[in-house]
């Protein structure tokens, strides 16, 4: 039992990293926590990706001859994309969150909904359409 | 090589070139013509791939010189060719529109940076269907979607819930696209490849792989988030609803599109002839929440008040049919998930495009709003009701050719039981169409309201698809001749 955790580690420390990311964007309520969530989660994908390439004592394929052992080095380069893609949508996901806070001077899940359900209510009210569900 | 051959690539690259010189255009009208420029260049491009393939075969681009499987390769088939036809030819025939609607609902100082969005947008849609490379599709779906959480943030001055919506779908758009890279590099782990075919060649003879298993679990998770298959659609009704008119017509015709075409290249191209795990996969998980889609997303569309937001659940029924076909595993059914993608483009285009008309005017897209509507705007109200129709799947409307492709798929395998769901659920159809075609046509209008027909502008491109609706309904026999050639190359390619 304990030889499948040594044996894997990088693997297990990208699961644990993986749920807590998952777990933060569900759980919190603050959009700038979900958004830190998120990049928890992200991030364990590079590690992930970057721990696949990895061979042990290998080095890194770049001109030095013919080495017997290396590196993949691709995973390493499209977790460079990756990266950039990370990057972007956090910086656009944290521009929504001050558009958010302009228009409504929060950014509480749960006052966000409860103002959005207060305008429904009173459109619903409006139109006369209270069986709506 | 003549610049003819680099086709499959130009017509990905053109628009991504011509985004940041679109952000550069300050003028609003000179910013819209350029983008509608990009358009209709990307659109006369994929009637030129798809017409070569249909004569020639399928197209394989290298980049850059660098053969598959070390370069990255764009292969357009009959089924992606076809994908890039819908995704251009809507984006052209919805740009028209844009421009008045876009004056309309978003601030003056955005508009360049929105067409902006809206080329990027289509780069990253059109570089999702054309690419061969697994990873490429990642960064392609990322180009797409951030630029589609822009579009819909936009609908910010109509209505600010439009902000609450795109944050939401980049949260959970952006969960989706991780479980699509987790998937994929779960599968380089195992094949060592990214290239399409060549994942195909390698994943046959590794045959039942707990890694590739899970590889392709957490693709089909990632794609049903992005294609907003039932239960993972929380994002898409509030995004549709908030989002500028035009917006929504393009992304409601295109976006969920493109997803739907990867869930069948790596459902087919790519595990077809994988591990076994394909079928359990689509015929307990994906047919399931297919069916439960459909009756859902009907019966959540019957009970909105707001017009768009009833058209938005009824996407999520709408994916339900595609998904369903898909489980069928047979050529019949792939036959009319690929036609259900084209005509549903035009179908839900029309749809959305006729509410924008009324948006214009009324400036309300609430039921109580539309009363008597019929009276004042005929011609954007016709169009409603004749893409409603098809929308049922009425004789003689595109949406008569995906429910018969459909029906035929079912019968095929004798599953009575999934006939009797879908005719039920076209009823429920029937019922939310109705309800329009009530308040609009048999009440009276609203005293002292008075409004017009809508602009020539936004009028001639809805008419263009609603006329669209009619004609591919009647003279099916182009698009079902290049669905059967789709289905048969993503079988076919399995085997």
């Amino acid at each position: 039992m304990l030889e499948l955790f040594l044996d894997k580690y990088n693997y297990w420390i990208v699961v644990v990293l993986m749920m807590i990311g998952l777990y933060i964007v569900i759980a919190r309520g603050n959009l700038v926590k979900k958004i830190v969530g998120l990049n928890v989660f992200q991030t364990s994908v590079f590690m992930f990706y970057i721990s696949l390439g990895k061979a042990e004592g290998g080095t890194a394929p770049i001109l030095t001859g013919k080495p017997e052992l290396f590196s993949n080095p691709l995973p390493h380069v499209l977790i460079l994309t990756a990266i950039v893609v990370g990057i972007a949508t956090t910086a656009l996901g944290l521009a929504l969150v001050v558009r958010i806070r302009e228009s409504y001077d929060t950014i509480e899940e749960d006052e966000l909904e409860g103002m959005d359900n207060a305008v429904v209510t009173t459109e619903r009210a409006r139109l006369g359409t209270g069986d709506a569900a | 090589m003549m610049a003819v051959d680099h086709l499959p690539v130009l017509q990905v690259v053109g628009p991504l070139i011509a985004a940041p010189i679109c952000s550069l255009l300050r003028a609003r009208n000179l910013a819209w013509f350029f983008t509608l420029l990009v358009s209709i260049g990307a659109f006369l491009c994929s009637i030129y791939l798809l017409n070569t393939v249909l004569e020639t075969g399928p197209i394989s681009y290298a980049i850059g010189g660098w053969a598959a499987p070390l370069g990255i390769e764009y292969r357009v088939d009959a089924s992606n060719g076809f994908v890039l036809l819908i995704i251009s030819g809507i984006s052209s025939v919805v740009l028209p529109f844009a421009k008045r609607s876009f004056e309309l609902e978003v601030p003056e100082n955005q508009h360049s940076l929105l067409y902006t969005a809206y080329i990027l947008c289509l780069t990253g849609l059109l570089g999702i269907t054309a690419t061969a490379d697994a990873f490429n599709v990642f960064v392609f779906l990322e180009v797409s979607s951030l630029s589609t959480y822009v579009l819909v943030a936009a609908g910010a001055k109509q209505d600010r819930r439009a902000l609450t919506a795109a944050y939401n779908y980049l949260i959970l758009g952006t969960i989706g696209a991780t479980f699509f890279v987790i998937g994929v590099g779960l599968l380089y782990m195992a094949t060592g490849t990214l290239n399409m075919a060549d994942l195909a060649a390698r994943v046959g003879p590794i045959g039942g792989s707990r890694t590739l298993d899970v590889g392709f679990a957490f693709i089909v998770i990632g794609l049903a988030l992005k294609l907003a298959l039932f239960p993972l659609h929380n994002w898409l009704p509030n995004a549709y609803t908030y989002a500028p008119s035009a917006v929504t017509a393009f992304l409601a015709a295109t976006a969920t599109k493109a997803a739907v075409y990867l869930l069948l290249r790596f459902c087919f191209t790519i595990f077809g002839s994988g591990s076994g795990f394909l079928a359990p996969m689509v015929g307990l998980v994906c047919m399931p929440l297919a069916l439960a889609g459909m009756f859902a997303g009907s019966l959540a569309a019957i009970y909105q008040y707001n017009l768009k937001r009833m058209l938005a659940y009824s996407s999520v029924a709408q994916i339900g049919y595609m998904v369903l076909g898909i489980s069928f595993l047979s050529i019949t059914g792939l036959m009319a998930t690929t036609l259900h993608l084209f005509n549903h483009a035009l179908m839900k285009g029309a749809l959305f495009m006729a509410l924008g008309c009324v948006f214009f005017r009324v400036r309300s897209v609430n039921i109580n709003d539309l009363s008597g509507i019929a009276r004042q705007m005929p011609w954007t109200m016709a169009a409603f009701v004749i893409s409603g129709l098809s929308l049922i799947g009425v004789p003689l409307t595109v949406g008569f050719i995906s429910k018969w492709y459909l029906i035929s798929a079912a019968l095929e395998q004798e599953a009575w039981v999934l006939i009797a769901l879908i005719l039920a659920s076209s009823l429920l159809a029937v019922i939310y169409i109705w309800r329009v075609i009530e308040v609009a046509y048999l009440k009276d209008p609203i005293p002292g309201r008075t409004v017009t027909e809508a602009p020539l502008s936004m009028l001639l491109p809805t008419w263009a698809l609603v006329i669209a609706n009619i004609y591919f309904g009647v003279d099916a026999s182009l698009t079902t001749r290049v669905a059967r050639m789709a289905a048969e190359g993503l079988v076919g390619m399995a085997q």
